[in-house]
C-alpha cells in the first residue's frame, strides 16, 4: 500500500519533462482561485467528517462528556485510566470485548489469508467458465452484513436451521448450539465471515498473480522445478506485497467486526462474543457516554496502528 | 494427465460454488414459502406451494414499513453516490492536474486518513452530526460518509494515467479549466467514474452500523437498519424475514451482475494498482 502511494505521489510531483512548461502555461490561463474552487466541495466534507473527528475524538476523550448532560468538565486521562483499573464499572466489559475481538481476529485472519489464496490459484489459469466461478465466489461479498447476518442466524438455528438438519440427515449430531454456546459461536462467526468475505481477498490475489511474469514460471519449469517448488520460489515471493496488503487489511477488517456478532450470536453466550466496536458504539450512542467511548476508540485505533506497523516491519525484515 | 487435472479442477470449483451460492438460493426459496412450509422437518428445498406470503406480510405492513425503508435506502444511496462522484472528481482533478499552494499537504492528509479504521471516527462523527441537527434524518446517511478519501485517491490515479496532451490541446483552443474538466477529462473517465459509483452505492446501501445508531423513527430507517426490527417482530417467521433480506439483496445483486467487471476490477485495483 505504501509503495503504491509513493509511486502515485512521485508521478504527481514529477510530470513528464516535455509537458512541464506547457502545463504551467495552461495553469496560468485559469483564475488563481480555480484550483481551490475545484477542491472546496470535497475539502468541506473532508474537514468536517474526516479530519475534524480525529482531533475532536481525542478532545472528547479527555472530558467527562455525556450527551444528555450540559456540563462537560475536563478530566484529563481519567477515561483512559478507567479502562485499566479493575475497580471501574467499564473495566470488565471493555476487556471482555477486547478478548472477544482478539479471539475472532486470531481465528479468522489465517483462514482469510490462506483460503482465498487457494481459490485464486484455482482460478488463475484461463479456462472456460472462469468468469462465472470468480463471480460466484465474490457474490456473497456484495450483500450487506444485515442480510448475511439474518440469513445465517436462520441457517444456524439449533432447531429449525438447515445446517443442523443437514447434519442430521447424514447421521451426525443435529443439536449443535451454533449461535448460543462457545466454542460453536466462534466457529459460526468465523465460518460465516470466511464465506462472506473470502471472495474479496481472492480477487486481490488474482490481480497479484497476474502480475507475476510468466517467464519466471517457464524458467523454473525448464530447471525441473516441481509445482510445489514453483509455488514456493516463484509465486510466494512474487505475491509478497500482495500478501502484506491482504494481511494488513484483513487484520483491520477482522478487528472491526461488529455486525456478525450483533446479528448472529447477539453477543451470546452471556456477553462473550460482544466485540470492541459493539462496546464502543453502545457506550457512546446508547448510553450517551461519548467521553468514555472516545477513549476506547482512541485506544483501539492506536492498537491497530501498532499492529499494522509491526506487520510492515516483519515483512520488510523477511525480505532482506 | 491434463484431462485428470481438468476434471479435478472443475469438480473442486463446482463444490466450492455450491458452498458459496446455496445459502443465497435457500434465502430466495424460503422467501417464497408459507409459514408452515418453512417449519417442515425434514425441510423441502422447493416451496410447495410457491407463496407470496412473506412478501405480502412485509409490503402491506404499517408497523414495519419495509417498502418505505427500501425507498429511503434507494434515495440515500443514490444521493450519496452523486455527492461522492461530484466532490471526489473535482478534488481529484485539482490534485492531479492543477498547481497550487498546499497541494502536497492536502493530498498527504487525504491519503493519511485511508489508513485509519473508520470505526474510530464514529463517535466524534455522531457528536458532529448531532450538533448539526442531522440525527434521525436522511442527511446523516447521505453526507458524512461521502468524504471519501478512497474516491479522491482512486480518481486522481486514473486522471494521472490520461495523457495531459489531450487537455493541453483543448487549452490551446481557448478552453478554461472547467471546460477541460467537463468536456475532456470526465468523458474520458467514464470507466473509473462508473467503478467508483458502483462501489459507493454498494457501500452505502449495505451500511449497517451507522444507520442502526443514528436513525430511530420507523419511517426514516434504511432497509438494513429496518431488517433488525423485522427480525424482532417475526422471530421465527422465516419467510417474512427472508423476504426482507431478498429485497435488500436484489438491487445490489442486479448491480453486481450488470457491473461485475467494474466491481471486481475496482476491488483489485483499489488494493494494488491504485
Amino acid at each position: 500500500m505504501a509503495d503504491v502511494i509513493e509511486v502515485g505521489a512521485a508521478r504527481g510531483d514529477a510530470p513528464p519533462p516535455a509537458g512541464r512548461n506547457r502545463r504551467r502555461g495552461a495553469t496560468q490561463r485559469g483564475h488563481r482561485a480555480t484550483p481551490y474552487l475545484f477542491l472546496a466541495p470535497y475539502l468541506v466534507l473532508f474537514l468536517v467528517f474526516g479530519l475534524a473527528p480525529i482531533v475532536f475524538g481525542v478532545w472528547i476523550s479527555l472530558h467527562q462528556w455525556d450527551l444528555q448532560l450540559p456540563n462537560r468538565p475536563f478530566i484529563g486521562l481519567e477515561n483512559y485510566r478507567d479502562l485499566f483499573s479493575s475497580d471501574s464499572a467499564d473495566y470488565a466489559d471493555w476487556w471482555s470485548s477486547v478478548r472477544a475481538t482478539a479471539i475472532f481476529t486470531v481465528l479468522s485472519v489465517p483462514l482469510l489469508v490462506v483460503v482465498p489464496l487457494g481459490l485464486a490459484l484455482l482460478l488463475n489459469e484461463k479456462f472456460p467458465g472462469r468468469t462465472f466461478f470468480r463471480a460466484a465466489f465474490f457474490a456473497p461479498y456484495v450483500l450487506g452484513v444485515a442480510v448475511i447476518g439474518l440469513l445465517w442466524r436462520f441457517l444456524l438455528d439449533a432447531n429449525l436451521g438447515l445446517v443442523n438438519r443437514l447434519l442430521g440427515a447424514f447421521g451426525l449430531p443435529a443439536d449443535t448450539p451454533w449461535v448460543t454456546d462457545v466454542p460453536w459461536a466462534w466457529v459460526s462467526l468465523v465460518g460465516v465471515t470466511v464465506w462472506w468475505t473470502c471472495g474479496f481477498n481472492a480477487v486481490i490475489y488474482l490481480a497479484g498473480l497476474q502480475d507475476i511474469p510468466a517467464e519466471l514460471y517457464e524458467a523454473a519449469k525448464v530447471d525441473g522445478a516441481s509445482a510445489w517448488d514453483r509455488f514456493r520460489h516463484v509465486t510466494l515471493p512474487g505475491l509478497r506485497p500482495v500478501l502484506l496488503f491482504v494481511l494488513t487489511t484483513t487484520i483491520l477488517a477482522s478487528a472491526n467486526v461488529f455486525g456478525q456478532s450483533f446479528l448472529i450470536t447477539q453477543g451470546a453466550p452471556g456477553e462473550q462474543t460482544r466485540t470492541v466496536v459493539w462496546r464502543i458504539v453502545d457506550e457512546g450512542l446508547r448510553n450517551y457516554d461519548v467521553g468514555q467511548a472516545s477513549a476506547m476508540s482512541v485506544l483501539f485505533a492506536l492498537l491497530l496502528a501498532v499492529v499494522s506497523i509491526v506487520n510492515f516491519r516483519l515483512f520488510r525484515y523477511r525480505e532482506d | 494427465m491434463t484431462n485428470v487435472r481438468r476434471v479435478a479442477r472443475y469438480t473442486a470449483l463446482v463444490l466450492i460454488t455450491a458452498v458459496f451460492v446455496t445459502p443465497l438460493v435457500w434465502m430466495a426459496l424460503t422467501s417464497l414459502k408459507t409459514y408452515d412450509d418453512a417449519q417442515q422437518d425434514p425441510p423441502s428445498w422447493l416451496p410447495s406451494p410457491f407463496s407470496t406470503y412473506g412478501y405480502d406480510q412485509i409490503l402491506g405492513n404499517t408497523a414495519n414499513p419495509v417498502l418505505r425503508w427500501f425507498l429511503n435506502s434507494m434515495l440515500a444511496a443514490s444521493l450519496h453516490t452523486l455527492l461522492v462522484l461530484v466532490t471526489a472528481s473535482m478534488a481529484a482533478y485539482a490534485l492531479a492536474r492543477l498547481r497550487f499552494q498546499g497541494r502536497k499537504v492536502s493530498f498527504a492528509l487525504i491519503v493519511g486518513t485511508l489508513f485509519l479504521p473508520p470505526t474510530s471516527l464514529i463517535i466524534p462523527n455522531f457528536v458532529i452530526a448531532d450538533q448539526l441537527g442531522w440525527i434521525d434524518t436522511l442527511t446523516v446517511i447521505v453526507v458524512p460518509g461521502a468524504a471519501s478519501a478512497f474516491g479522491v485517491f482512486f480518481l486522481r490515479q486514473f486522471f494521472l494515467s490520461i495523457p495531459a496532451e489531450l487537455e493541453e490541446a483543448a487549452v490551446l483552443d481557448g478552453a478554461n479549466h472547467w471546460q477541460v474538466f467537463f468536456q475532456v477529462l470526465l468523458p474520458l473517465s467514464k470507466p473509473a467514474l462508473a467503478t467508483l459509483a458502483v462501489l459507493s452505492f454498494l457501500t452505502n446501501w449495505n451500511d449497517f452500523l451507522w444507520p442502526v445508531y443514528v436513525l430511530f423513527s420507523p419511517e426514516r430507517l434504511t432497509l438494513p437498519a429496518g431488517l433488525g426490527l423485522l427480525q424482532g417482530a417475526y422471530v421465527t417467521d422465516y419467510p417474512v424475514i427472508m423476504a426482507g433480506a431478498v429485497l435488500a439483496s436484489v438491487p445490489v445483486l442486479i448491480l453486481f451482475v450488470l457491473a461485475q467487471r467494474h466491481i471486481i476490477q475496482g476491488v483489485s485495483r483499489s488494493g494494488l494498482k491504485g
